[in-house]
Formats: C-alpha cells, structure tokens, sequence
C-alpha cells in the first residue's frame, strides 16, 4: 500500500507506463474490501454499506454529494432494482466520509484516451484504475462520474444484499434459496410464506453475501424510467437543510473577511470599533482574514465590515493586462501536449487558403445560489463538521490537522448542496469554521460567507486563449491546427488539495477540443499551461467548457469558409468517425426543422461537444428584438449510452446548458490592483426567467458506454450562441462574455 | 429591542435590533430555515416572503419596517399537506439543488394570487428577479402553468 500511494501521489495524471506498473502492483490490494463504515442501529443490520436494514425500513446510502444532479435518486434507483424495495419506503442519505465510498471513475477518467474511440482495453485499463481510487480514499462527487462508478457497484450491494436476506430465509424455513423471491421489501416463498426484511437483515449482515449476476435491463422496474426525486418534496417545501440550514443547540454564528488580494497574507487588523458592537461575542485573527462571532448572522457581518485591516500582496500581477499577458504569452512556449496529432499540420494543403482566428475567454466565478459556509463544533477531542462538500474525506482529514486531531475524531456531515458546480470540491470554506470552532471551543458555530466574500475568493475557471489555423477543400475541412494556453486545473487543484505533483500531458487542460470525433485529415491540438497565480478550480465541465467554444466556434468558422451549411458540415466528417456522435446531430437537426436558411431578425447555431463520455448537440435561436437579441429556443440532443433516468438527463441537459449560456452572455471576473472587481450578481448576473429560451432534450442511448449528465450540457452552449448570433448578426463572436460585443437581452 | 411578529399565523416576539433584516431574523432567531439568503441586495429572490399577501425581499426588509402578518414557504404547505402550487412544482420535477425554489414558490404563489391566469409574458414578469442556478426556468414555467389550471379548477 505505502508503494501504491508513492504511485499515486507522485503522478497523478497517469501516464500509461505509470498504469502498467501500477495495476500489476495493485492486484492484491484492489481485493481487500474497504471496511464497513456503517453503524448497525438497533434491531437492524448494515448489509454492505450501501444497505441498512430495521424494523422501521430501508435506508440506502448514495455516498455522491446531491448538488441538484439528482444523484441521491439514481443511486438510490440502482439498488432498489436489485433489493426489491418499494420507492416510497427507502430514506436515502448521504452517509459518512469513508474509504468505501471512493469513487473509482475520478481517477479513469483522467486516462488520455479520446472517449469516443476508447478501445475495450483501454475501456478495461479504466476499470482497473478503480484501485487506485480506493487506496486514496477518493470520495469525490465530480467530472460527471458518479454514475459512470455507481452503475455496476450499486446493483451489486443491492443484488448481494437481497440474496444474503433470502439466504438466511431460506435457511430458516428449510427451502433452497433459489425457490424464493424478493418484492416490496420482504422475502416470498413459494407457499405464500412473506417474511420482511427487518427480520431477517440482522442475520443477513452475519453471513457472506452469496455471489450473483446483475438483472437484465429489460426486467428493470425503476431504471430507465423517470423516478420522484427523492428530495423533490422537501425542496419544495422548504424542508430540504441545505449547510446553511444546519441548526445545533447552542449555535453561534460567524461572518468573515479575507485578503481580497487571493493568496495574500494579512498585515494587521483594529477590531476596537468591532468588538464594541451590537451582538459581536468574539473576533477571530484567522491568518489571512477575521471572523466575527455573534448572536446573528447579518450583525456579525456588520463588525466584520467594521474591522480596519491592512492587506498584504498576492502572488500575481495586479491587473487583467498583465495577467492575461501571461496565459497568451503561453500559447508561444512549447506545448506541454500534443494529444491529437494527426496528418501534417505544419503545412498548408495545397491549393488552400490559411484560415486563422484567436479568441480568449475569461476567469469564472462559480456562483452557487448558496453561499460558501460551514458549521464546526470542537470539544477538545472531537470535531463536528456540517456543509455541503463534494469531498469529504478531503474535508475530514485536512479538518483534523487543522484541530490537530486524528481523522477518526472527525465527523463530516454531508447536506445538500445549494449549487455545486466544482466550488464545493474545495475545502477552505470548512478549514475556516474550524479555526473559528477551534478558537470557540465548546461553542458549535456556523460560518456564513457573504455573497461578497463568496465571488470574490473563488477557485475561478481559468481564462484561456486559443490560436487556431485551419483550410478548407472541396467544402471539408483538410487542415485544423489550434493551440490553447490556460492555467492548468487538472494540475494546480490536485497540488493545492492534496499534494500531488503532476506529470505527463495534461488532458483536462485540452479536453473538448483534441477529443472531438471530427474526421480531418491533418488535425493537431496543443495544450500550453500557463503559470499565472491566481486561484482556479474545477467549473463546471472544466476544460471542455472553454476548448468547446474554441473548437466549435473555429470549425463554423471553417464552416463558412467553405460555404458550407454548418450543421452537415460538422456531420460529413463525423459520420465516418463516430456514428452515436453524428446521430445527435442528425437528431438535433431534425427537432429544430434546422433548414440551414433563417428569416430576417431571426439566427440559429449550431455546436457539438463531446465530454464526460456523451455526445452533446445543441441549436440556439436568438431573435432581434425592440429590449435587445433574445435567446428564444433551444434544441438538445445528447447520447448517454445508458437512459438511468429521463426527467433527471433532461434536467441536467438543459441546465447544463442554461449555465453555460449565462457564463457566454454574462460570465466575467476580472482584476484590479490584485482582488476580484465583481462582487454580487447585479455585477455577475446569470440568465433569468425573460432571457432563457424555451427548450426541448431528446436523449438517445446508442453509445458504447454510459457516459456523464452533470456537465456535458454546458460545453456546447457557448459556441452555438456565438454561431447564432453570426448568424443574425454577421460578427464573429470571438471572445466572452458576449454582452460586450453584442446588444443582447438581459 | 423586542418586536412582536406574526409569521405563518403564529406570534412571535423577537428581540433584536430595528435595522437587521426579516431574512436574519427569520433564519436565525426564529428558525425558519426555508427562506434562503443568496446575495443580502435584493437581486436574486431566494428570500422572498410574503408580508399580507405581497412578495417582498426579506434581506431588504428591515425588522422596524415590518407593518403586517408575514408568510414563509413554511407557512404555504407541508410535505404531508402541499399546496397546489408545490404538488406542481413536485409534478413538474423542478427543483435540481433547491435552494432558491422557496423564493420562486413564493414569488409564484404572489403571482397567481393576483393573476389567476398568467401568460408566458406575465410569468417572465413576475419572475425574472428570482435567479436560479441551476437553470430550471422551463420546469418553474410549466409548473406555474399547471398550478394556475388546478388553482382555477377549485
């Protein structure tokens, strides 16, 4: 194990030498099964721990953080296909941060394979990466994989915890197990005999769970049908706890501030005027920025607001010219990738004409509708933590240095999320409230961020820039050569967090732009990495979300140029490369009536990504209007390989979609004199109810494997904007946010 | 200084000072947790309330300024007793992570209480200060459609 994590720690963007030592090594270990951390309650039994079993019912733990994806349902489906329960009987809860939850396609899907021609062994080398998911303890929710992990791994706690009940009813009545079934939550023999599985869970947990298959798709009851969320109600009734809602006896609560200047230290602070104010019990230096203690939230925030500090400097330049010098002066340094590389395209094909194009999009902040918080308690030898995270293991175990304690005397306690999006992978807003909980020992204390302090300490999707050349022949395009200069997230996030130094080329700084399933014949894509300084993170789709606009938006370019329409332009080459892909085009093309031709005042784009494992197509129709340029409808078509859930996919789809159109139309964080100029949302706005288009998903499942939801809706959003408001407009969108060139609706 | 209130028909005394906002004194004296802050200036809606019958932002309402009975999303249904609207915002599967949907549902319910049958213009009116996130515009669209039918229906 120590060897494996020297592995692992030392490259964790797998090269495949790295892989071939690392599965050999990893084969007695990926064995051994990570230990239950489920306690029994009384009367019942944990199966597995994904199962727990009492007389009052069925509870199944879906260990992936519900951000709004609507995982707690899936996975919650998964097992109940198999355990034989009925949907309004199960609780569904998160369960504790534990080595059993890791999650095994967070580290595959770093592989640097393009999904859409991953060959069966390479599909294989993937499944085999789980290991090494496992001896890190990786619980993540993220990268669009939980259900790429859960599919399999799920039906198997169900199924084993189903046949380990019948097993022990056979047992007690004297039959063969293979003679009973399972339904509604009791065991059936053939004379009629039910006995429920709270009788027989506490037994069941005793023995070894007998081995069996998975059941057919074709029998699947609650697969491939849209389900109740399972958090539908209360968060329809203001019922959900979001971290926010988390209330304990005795509970204080606390605001902060922290050194705009990102990663900058603080010189110096005067509380006097703080202290002496209505409902302040206690002002806390935590390094880099105070928190206030209080009575009330917004009274706490009022002395923190009040507190004269002296702010120390950040580690890069102070203003967006020399920032963004920075990552263009990357796109010169030779590549750190060259992840497709196919035909010459040094030269020019003959008889062409260069065509080229730069674009640039900026730093994002995530924006989640709840703000950054976190509830701590610390006895002296325990410490509590309650907040919506998408890593809690990470949490425990970075909370228990803080507190100087051991991971075990850490609870994490992980809620709803209001909004995710990447933000909450980080683990700053949870190390805050437990220095405050440490400082207030005793008192538990609820850690509340403004929305101010929110935007302006982000860890920001990175601003990228591209440099593309292209030529066209005989209406396709023979040449593609881009390069694409960012910070790198796949390196700095994994450095910052965890320590893990990177290696090799780096996929998620190019992923949605060396992956797509075009078919050109000279076709190269470089990734540049940019050393800049300022804190970034995972956003939503991550790379994709900026390579899809550069992509996309270079190959309607080329589209023009060739006086081609767009969309079969984009299919006569993707046809012979990847049929699921082109089908979702033929798709999207057939839902919006797409003719190619559009009236006056009216636009459509078209744009295709292919991230997380599914194919994505997207129509956007904008109109020009008396207010400005509406984003009036919309068209999807996605292949996910695998239909778990078809109201869930469609929601996922189309508000993938609708964050990616506002980060096109709205999204922008800029600097000066080093701290972030945006600070709530009437100065990073997002579409609205007036300004979202009408939409329509059809979801297909033709793909060889299952792939993402969470994140493939966003990529292709940017680019069929731009493409569409070329369209209407005749002006090449070539740099985000488009409020600044275009006299859009908002 | 302490303030009586009436909040989902049931009396209050809170003693905090005039100028914090309704939203604090709701979510962290009163403990109703289910109206949300989201930006503290009055431009995202997760904190709408009702003060008699109105839908008003409780981070821009100042305790002192308070001048009526005031109705949470606590105060519109349960999860064993749902309005007609939440039964269509459950019918239509809106909510992905949730946390604005009180201000929206609360936003909504001022809406059909003053239009009973609200076009799709009517709707981008009334709604266009509740942001969402995650993007669920088309299903709280729907969803106020059908509850307007079921509404009028009796």
């Amino acid at each position: 194990m120590s060897k494996l994590k020297t592995i692992t720690r030392r490259t964790f963007l797998i090269s495949s030498a790295a892989i071939a030592g690392g599965v050999a090594f990893g084969v007695y270990q990926d064995r051994k099964t990570p230990p239950n951390p489920l306690t029994a309650p009384t009367g019942g039994a944990a199966l597995n721990p994904f199962v727990l079993i009492d007389q009052n019912g069925v509870t199944l733990i879906a260990p992936r953080a519900e951000m709004g994806q609507g995982i707690r349902t899936t996975l919650a489906a998964l097992v109940a296909e198999e355990l034989d329960v009925a949907w309004d009987d199960i609780t569904v809860l998160h369960g504790p941060a534990a080595q059993a939850y890791y999650n095994g396609a967070a580290i595959a899907a770093g592989l640097p394979f393009k999904d859409y021609s991953i060959t069966e062994f390479q599909h294989g080398m993937g499944q085999n990466l789980d290991f090494v998911a496992k001896m890190v303890s990786l619980q993540i929710t993220g990268g669009s994989t939980s259900i790429r992990d859960g599919y399999e791994k799920m039906r198997h706690a169900g199924a084993s915890a189903r046949e380990a009940l019948k097993q022990v009813a056979a047992e007690r009545l004297g039959v063969d197990r293979a003679t009973l079934s399972t339904e509604n939550s009791h065991v059936i023999a053939t004379d009629g005999t039910k006995i429920p599985y709270g009788d027989l869970a506490v037994a069941a947990a005793k023995i070894k769970a007998p081995q069996t298959g998975l059941r057919d798709a074709a029998t699947w009851k609650y697969l491939g049908k849209s389900m109740p969320r399972v958090d539908m109600v209360a968060k329809s009734t203001g019922t959900a706890r979001f971290g926010i809602d988390t209330r304990v006896d005795g509970m204080k609560f606390a605001a902060l501030r922290i050194n705009p200047r990102l990663g900058g230290k603080m010189i110096g602070f005067n509380a006097t005027e703080a202290e002496k104010m209505t409902g302040v019990d206690r002002v806390i230096d935590l390094g880099n920025g105070v928190a206030v203690v209080g009575s009330n939230t917004w009274l706490a925030q009022q002395a923190v607001d009040a507190i004269d500090i002296t702010w120390g400097d950040a580690p890069y330049p102070a203003d967006m010219a020399g920032i963004l010098a920075k990552v263009n002066s990357a796109l010169d340094d030779s590549p750190n990738s060259t992840l497709r590389n196919e035909g010459d395209a040094d030269d020019l094909p003959a008889g062409t004409t260069e065509i080229r194009a730069d674009y640039t999009v900026p730093y994002l902040a995530h924006s989640t509708m709840e703000p950054m918080n976190a509830t701590a308690h610390f006895t002296g030898d325990r410490l509590e933590i309650w907040c919506g995270n998408q890593a809690p293991v990470l949490t425990r175990d970075k909370c228990a240095e803080i507190a100087g304690l051991g991971p075990s005397a850490v609870s994490v306690h992980t809620t709803f999320m209001g909004g995710g999006f990447g933000r909450r992978v980080e683990i700053d807003y949870s190390i805050y409230a437990t220095k405050v909980a440490v400082a207030m020992q005793g008192t538990p204390v609820q850690l509340t961020w403004s929305r101010q302090e929110d935007m302006r300490h982000d860890f920001y999707r990175p601003a990228a820039a591209a440099r593309f050349r292209g030529a066209v022949k005989d209406g396709r395009a023979v040449l593609m050569d881009g390069k694409i200069a960012a910070q790198s997230t796949t390196r700095e996030v994994p450095a910052r967090l965890m320590g893990l130094p990177a290696a090799g080329p780096d996929k998620g700084h190019v992923e949605g732009a060396y992956d797509q399933p075009y078919a050109i014949p000279n076709y190269r894509i470089t990734g540049h990495l940019a050393e800049v300084g300022v804190p970034i993170g995972f956003w939503r789709a991550v790379g994709n979300s900026f390579n899809g606009f550069f992509h996309e938006t270079f190959i309607d370019e080329l589209a023009h140029a060739a006086a081609r329409d767009p969309l079969e332009f984009r299919l006569e080459m993707m046809r012979d490369e990847h049929a699921p892909s082109a089908t979702t085009l033929e798709t999207v093309r057939d839902m919006s009536d797409w003719t190619g031709k559009t009236p006056d005042g009216i636009g459509r784009g078209v744009a295709f990504t292919y991230s997380f494992g599914t194919p994505v197509a997207q129509v956007i129709e904008v109109q020009q209007t008396d207010d400005g340029i509406a984003i009036t409808r919309a068209w999807i078509a996605c292949d996910v390989g695998v239909i778990l859930d078809p109201s869930i996919i469609e929601a996922q789809m189309f508000g993938g979609m609708i964050y990616g159109l506002s980060a096109a139309v709205h999204g922008e964080i800029t600097f000066a004199d080093c701290a972030v100029e945006q600070s709530n949302f009437p100065d990073y706005d997002a579409l609205r109810m007036h300004n979202a288009p009408a939409v329509e998903v059809q979801i297909l499942a033709s793909n060889a494997h299952i792939g993402g939801v969470g994140e493939p809706g966003t990529p292709p959003a940017m680019p069929a904007l731009g493409n569409a408001l070329f369209d209407l407009t005749g002006k090449r969108a070539r740099s985000l946010p488009l409020m600044h060139d275009f006299d859009l609706l908002t | 200084m302490s303030t009586p209130l009436t909040i989902n028909g049931q009396s209050y005394t809170v003693d905090l000072p005039g100028d914090v906002p309704l939203l604090w004194v709701l979510r962290d004296a009163v403990g109703l947790t289910g109206t949300k802050y989201g930006c503290g200036v009055g431009s995202c809606g997760a904190c709408t309330v009702h003060i008699n019958g109105e839908a008003v932002r409780s981070c821009q309402t100042a305790l002192e300024d308070v001048d009526g009975d005031i109705t949470t999303i606590e105060g519109i249904g349960t999860p064993d007793a749902l309005s007609k609207l939440q039964t269509a915002w459950v019918t239509h599967q809106v909510a992905q992570c949730g946390y604005c949907q009180s201000g929206q549902i609360m936003q909504a319910a001022a809406l059909l209480a003053e239009n009973p049958a609200p076009n799709d213009a009517d709707i981008d009116d009334a709604m266009q200060g509740n942001l969402c996130r995650c993007g669920t515009y088309p299903r709280i669209r729907a969803a106020i459609h059908t509850a307007a039918a079921d509404m009028r229906e009796g």
